[in-house]
C-alpha cells in the first residue's frame, strides 16, 4: 500500500513526521491546558460554593 | 440580533461549546482525509517526483499563519475600538497556532528544497519573510507572557499586533527588494493557466480546508480555556480578599 | 520641549548614562568581526557595509531601555504625562535625545570604523548619509518598543526581541545604499525608501508609543 516515493522518501516521510508532530504536540497542548483548567475552575467554584453556601 | 452578543463570554461560551465539536469532527475529517489523498493517490509530479506531496502541508500551514496573523490583526482593532474580552483573549489565543503553522512551513519547506534547491534553507523572499513573521509571532507572544495585567497586556498586545502589521508589510517589500529569490509564483491564483494540475488541486484544497478548520477548532478552545482561566483569576482573587 | 531635551542630554551625558557604551560597542565589533573573518581577499570590503548597519543597529539597541524606564522608576514619567505637554511629544523629545547621543555620535564615528573594515572608497559618503538618514527610524522605533516594555520588570531582553524584527525595513535598505554606493552603483532607490521610512516612523510611531505609555501608566 506504501507509495514509491523514490530517491525523496526521506524528505517527503520527515516532512509528514515533523508536521504531525507539531500539530499533535499543539493540539495536545491546547486540550490538556483547557482540561486543567476547566478542572480547577470546577474545584474553586465548589469551593466558593460551599464556603458562601 | 446582531453579531456583537458573542462578544458576552457567556453567550460565547454557550455557541461554541455547540459548534466546537462540529468544526474538530469536520477539521479531523478534512485533514485525516486530504493527507491520505494527497500521500498515498496522488502521482509524482514529473519534475519534482514524490517531493511533490509535501505541499499538502506546506502551502496550508503557510496560508494559515498569515492568515492566523489578519485574524490576531481584526480581533486586535476590535479590542481596541469596542472593549470586548473574548476579542483580546481570541488574539491571545490564535498566537501560538500561528506560530505552529509557521514553523511547520519552514520545517516542510526545507525538508522540499534540501532536494530540489540543494539547500536546506536559502534566503530567498518568502523563507526571510517568513522567518520574520516567526520573530513577530515570538515577540506577540513573549509580550503576552510579560505583563502581568491581562487589561494591560490585551491593550499593549494589540497595539503591537497594529504596528507589527504595518511593519510585517514593510520587511516584505524590503526583502523583495533585497533579493529576488527562487520561488516559484503562486500555485493557488485564480489565473488557470499558472494553476497546479487538477490531481494535485483537490486533494490540495480539502487540505487547505483541513487546517482552516484546524485553526478555527483550537482558536475556540483555546479561547474557551482563556476564559476560563480569567474567571479562574478573578475567584481567586476574590477569595484572597474575603 | 527644549528643557526636557536638554535635562534628557544631560542625564545621558552623566557618569553612567550609558553615552560612551553604544560607541564602544561599534568600535569592538569593527575590531572583533576582522579578527573572526580573517584579512584575505576582499571579503572584508564585500561585508562592511552589513557589519557597520549591523552594528550601528545593535549599538542603538544597547541604550533603548534607558528612554522611559529610569523616568518610569522614580515617577518623573507620571509627571510628564499629566503635564500640558502631549505626551506624544514627549516621546518625540525623548527619542531626538536618544537619537542624538546615539545615532549623531555612531554615523560620526562610522567613517573611522569602515577603514578598519576596508569598506571601498567609494562607500564612504554614502554610510555617513544613509547612516544619518536611518539612525532616526531606529530611535523612534526603538521609543515605541521601550513605551511597550516601561511597565516589566527586567525588560531588556523583551524589548530586544520586539524591537528587532521592526528593525528590518530599515536595516535592509540601509545597508543596501552602501553596499549600492561601495560598488558605485545607482542608490537612489533605497535611499529614498531608507528616508520614507525615517519621516513615517517619525510621524507615526510617537502616537503608538504615547498610547502604549497611557496604557502602562493607568
Amino acid at each position: 500500500m506504501m507509495p514509491d516515493l523514490g530517491k525523496y522518501a526521506f524528505a517527503v516521510l520527515s516532512s509528514y513526521a515533523a508536521s504531525l508532530l507539531l500539530l499533535v504536540a499543539l493540539v495536545g497542548w491546547t486540550m490538556w491546558r483547557g482540561a486543567r483548567v476547566k478542572a480547577q475552575l470546577r474545584e474553586v467554584e465548589a469551593r466558593q460554593e460551599r464556603e458562601n453556601g | 440580533m446582531s453579531i456583537w452578543e458573542y462578544a458576552n463570554p457567556k453567550r460565547f461560551m454557550q455557541t461554541s461549546a455547540w459548534v466546537l465539536p462540529w468544526v474538530a469532527v469536520l477539521a479531523l475529517a478534512c485533514l485525516v482525509a486530504g493527507l491520505i489523498w494527497g500521500f498515498f493517490f496522488t502521482p509524482d509530479d514529473f519534475r519534482q517526483g514524490s517531493t511533490v506531496k509535501i505541499i499538502y502541508l506546506h502551502v496550508p500551514s503557510a496560508m494559515m499563519a498569515i492568515n492566523a496573523w489578519v485574524m490576531m490583526l481584526v480581533t486586535s482593532l476590535i479590542w481596541l475600538v469596542r472593549r470586548h474580552h473574548v476579542s483580546a483573549l481570541a488574539a491571545k489565543a490564535a498566537a501560538p497556532i500561528g506560530l505552529t503553522f509557521t514553523v511547520i512551513a519552514l520545517v516542510t519547506g526545507a525538508f522540499w528544497g534540501q532536494p530540489m534547491w540543494g539547500t536546506w534553507w536559502a534566503w530567498d523572499p518568502r523563507l526571510t519573510s517568513f522567518l520574520i513573521l516567526t520573530l513577530f509571532y515570538l515577540g506577540y507572544i513573549a509580550l503576552w507572557q510579560a505583563v502581568e495585567n491581562p487589561d494591560t497586556a490585551a491593550d499593549l498586545t494589540a497595539v503591537l499586533c497594529l504596528v507589527g502589521s504595518v511593519f510585517a508589510l514593510l520587511s516584505r517589500y524590503a526583502v523583495l527588494f533585497w533579493n529576488q529569490g527562487l520561488h516559484q509564483g503562486a500555485s493557488l491564483s485564480l489565473d488557470k493557466e499558472e494553476n497546479v494540475a487538477d490531481v494535485f488541486w483537490l486533494p490540495l484544497l480539502v487540505c487547505i480546508a483541513g487546517f482552516v478548520l484546524l485553526f478555527v477548532a483550537l482558536v475556540l478552545m483555546r479561547t474557551r480555556t482563556e476564559i476560563r482561566a480569567r474567571r479562574l483569576q478573578a475567584l481567586l482573587a476574590r477569595e484572597r480578599l474575603a | 520641549m527644549g528643557a526636557l531635551l536638554s535635562r534628557d542630554l544631560r542625564l545621558a551625558m552623566r557618569a553612567g548614562g550609558g553615552f560612551g557604551l553604544g560607541l564602544a560597542f561599534f568600535l569592538l565589533l569593527a575590531v572583533l568581526v576582522p579578527l573572526g573573518v580573517g584579512p584575505e581577499g576582499g571579503t572584508l570590503g564585500r561585508i562592511a557595509p552589513g557589519i557597520l548597519w549591523v552594528g550601528a543597529l545593535l549599538a542603538c539597541l544597547l541604550s533603548l531601555d534607558r528612554i522611559f524606564a529610569l523616568d518610569f522608576e522614580d515617577g518623573s514619567l507620571d509627571l510628564l504625562a499629566t503635564s500640558p505637554m502631549p505626551l506624544e511629544a514627549v516621546v518625540a523629545v525623548k527619542a531626538l535625545a536618544h537619537w542624538m547621543v546615539t545615532g549623531v555620535p555612531l554615523t560620526l564615528v562610522a567613517p573611522v570604523l569602515g577603514v578598519l573594515l576596508n569598506l571601498p572608497v567609494e562607500g564612504y559618503g554614502w554610510l555617513v548619509l544613509s547612516l544619518a538618514l536611518g539612525t532616526p527610524a531606529l530611535s523612534v522605533i526603538g521609543a515605541f518598543g521601550a513605551a511597550l516594555v516601561v511597565g516589566v520588570k527586567r525588560g531588556g531582553l523583551l524589548l530586544s526581541l520586539l524591537v528587532l524584527p521592526l528593525y528590518v525595513p530599515t536595516l535592509i535598505f540601509g545597508a543596501e545604499v552602501v553596499k549600492r554606493g561601495a560598488a558605485g552603483l545607482e542608490v537612489a532607490v533605497p535611499l529614498l525608501l531608507l528616508a520614507g521610512i525615517t519621516l513615517a516612523a517619525g510621524a507615526l510611531l510617537p502616537f503608538a508609543a504615547a498610547a502604549a505609555i497611557r496604557i502602562n501608566l493607568r
